[in-house]
């Protein structure tokens, strides 16, 4: 037995954690690059795959779709009267509205609907896929010359997607019309003032960093999960819970998700 | 040694009827909200007005963004498309006016770009002859600029100068202390022997003199009574000038009695020389009516005579003969 500089340990272990830290994220762009390249090949649109896809898209989706938007629109009642009650309150109601929209639309109906999707969707598909490698499931299928990640990956990320995309642009919706009814009230004389506000609101600018930021989250909500429920089974056996796959599968899309709201406050605001 | 528990395998998803054409009509869905969505934003920022080209010349175009309003009269009539840099160091603003509200702006238009104290500054138009020419397309107009911020200093810098007029004024040297001090000396006379004559005079001499002169008048005032009542007497006493005045009035009265029955006495001689007169007036008509008589009698026995003389011998011929 040698006894080992201190030092020389850790420099070791920390060069371990690095090169593992490099390769996940390795994997996960390159899983992504994979799904990206099977996602727009006709190939992967066979009928048995389509009929997988669609499934998926149908029950990641519909069974959400409603009470997603119901939760959006109070919350938006909720958020437009304080808004409006406290800007009311310092003589600053014409910016009101333009407030709601920014906070709301802009900023928190995105981040909701990629959290709800990971929460409803993309993180049990995950765990799924996480029981299949475990069974050997996906081996089996690669053992018959089945490609996994075409069966069973890409129907998940891209489910996960649209689910993400429909909950976003659904509940964009509702918010703003609900927005104009809590500011105006039931009359069609203020949607000439507030198609206005709307338009100053969305510049070109902050729309294409509001459709960037929502194709993003979805991609990060829909990919991290299935990534982690592929590669994250190797070396598993002998880690405690508190490093286990999907904890670490939740902990690096949070950090994706807030990656991507800093860098789209960076672009709106800076 | 432990074996790791088996793991859970994924029980397959419930068959969905006609999951076909759900899937295709939440495809659809989502296409229309993500198309609606963008043709809304496009709407929105006017993509598909027809507008009409305003060029808006500033001094500084700070707060100025793309896609801010133009008002007119508090309605939006337009939007800022851009902004650029003039060669005379000017901001140029382009403004696109929507084509269905451009008659508004006129060649007369003023344009003001006003900073308030919250918020973005506002490009506001103003109209005073609608019955001008309309502005023109690719108008170029000076832009008038009034900063709420700007007056800020000037209102600051106003009001402490009006601070420091007020500190000098009540200072104990200022003005209001001094006339503090007046006021409280003025009080103190008021309160003094002389009260307000001191105040008004000046001194307690002056006062003093004053005093006198009203006692000086008081005396005067006493004497002048008295002699009043002297003259009362005179005029009003029982001998006075009035009762022998009122007897000579009596006496007047007496006179003018008799002097009216004078009077009365002419008025009837001068009736009686009045008839005198018309009796003569009368007398003298009879005296016409009698010639008249006589004139007519004269005639008559005129005519008489030369009646006899025709008619007797010895009357003359009267006939003319011819030779």
């Amino acid at each position: 037995m040698t006894s080992r500089d201190p030092f020389q340990r850790r420099l070791t272990q920390t060069s371990r954690i690095a090169l593992q830290w490099l390769t996940e994220w390795w994997r996960l762009a390159h899983l992504g690059a994979v799904l990206l390249v099977l996602a727009l090949s006709p190939s992967s649109y066979n009928p048995a795959s389509r009929r997988i896809l669609t499934q998926q898209i149908y029950l990641n989706t519909a069974p959400i779709l409603v009470g997603f938007s119901v939760l959006c629109a109070l919350v938006t009642v909720v958020l437009t009267r304080i808004v409006l009650v406290t800007a009311q309150s310092y003589g600053l109601s014409q910016y009101a509205l333009q407030v709601v929209i920014r906070v709301l639309i802009l900023e928190l109906i995105p981040l909701t609907a990629a959290l709800f999707v990971a929460l409803r969707c993309t993180i049990p598909d995950g765990a799924e896929l996480t029981a299949m490698q475990a069974s050997g499931e996906l081996d089996d299928m690669r053992r018959q010359g089945q490609d996994p990640v075409r069966r069973e990956v890409l129907p998940r990320v891209v489910a996960g997607m649209f689910s993400g995309i429909t909950l976003a642009a659904l509940s964009s919706m509702v918010a703003l019309v609900v927005a104009y009814i809590a500011g105006y009230g039931f009359t069609t004389s203020g949607i000439e003032a507030y198609v206005r506000l709307s338009g100053q609101v969305f510049s070109p600018a902050v729309s294409l960093i509001f459709i960037l930021k929502t194709l993003l989250f979805s991609l990060a909500v829909a990919l991290i999960p299935m990534a982690s429920a592929l590669y994250g089974m190797r070396g598993l056996h002998g880690s405690s819970v508190r490093t286990s796959t999907e904890m670490r599968a939740l902990v690096r899309m949070f950090a994706v998700i807030l990656l991507i709201e800093v860098a789209s406050l960076v672009g709106n605001y800076y | 040694m432990s074996t790791p528990p088996p793991p859970l395998l994924p029980t397959p998803p419930e068959p969905v009827a006609n999951l076909e054409i759900k899937a295709r009509l939440l495809l659809l869905l989502m296409l229309l909200l993500v198309c609606g969505s963008v043709l809304f934003v496009l709407y929105a920022r006017g993509a598909f007005d027809a507008t009409q080209r305003l060029v808006l010349m500033a001094d500084d175009s700070e707060g100025v963004v793309v896609g801010m309003d133009i008002t007119f009269s508090g309605f939006p009539i337009g939007r800022v498309r851009r902004i650029e840099l003039a060669d005379d160091g000017r901001a140029r603003i382009l403004v696109d006016l929507s084509a269905k509200d451009a008659h508004w702006l006129r060649t007369s238009s003023m344009f003001t770009l006003v900073r308030g104290i919250v918020g973005s500054p506002n490009i506001r138009a103003y109209t005073g002859m609608l019955n001008d020419p309309p502005l023109p397309d690719g108008a170029e107009r000076t832009v008038l600029q009034g900063d709420a911020n700007a007056e800020i200093p000037k209102v600051i810098s106003a009001a402490k100068e009006l601070i420091d007029n007020l500190n000098a004024l009540t200072r104990s040297s200022g003005s209001v202390g001094t006339t503090l001090e007046n006021l409280q000396t003025l009080t103190a006379r008021l309160n003094g022997p002389g009260g307000a004559l001191t105040v008004l005079l000046g001194s307690e001499q002056e006062a003093k003199k004053i005093t006198v002169t009203l006692d000086r008048a008081n005396a005067l005032l006493g004497r002048l009574d008295t002699i009043a009542a002297k003259t009362d007497t005179q005029v009003f006493g029982e001998k006075g000038v009035l009762p022998e005045t009122r007897a000579t009035i009596v006496q007047l009265n007496a006179l003018l009695g008799d002097a009216r029955t004078s009077m009365k006495k002419v008025d009837a001689v001068l009736q009686d020389a009045q008839a005198i007169t018309t009796n003569a007036k009368d007398a003298t008509a009879d005296l016409g009516a009698l010639r008249a008589d006589v004139d007519a009698n004269l005639r008559k026995i005129d005519g008489l005579i030369n009646e006899i003389n025709r008619k007797w011998p010895f009357a003359r011929d009267t006939e003319i003969k011819l030779p």
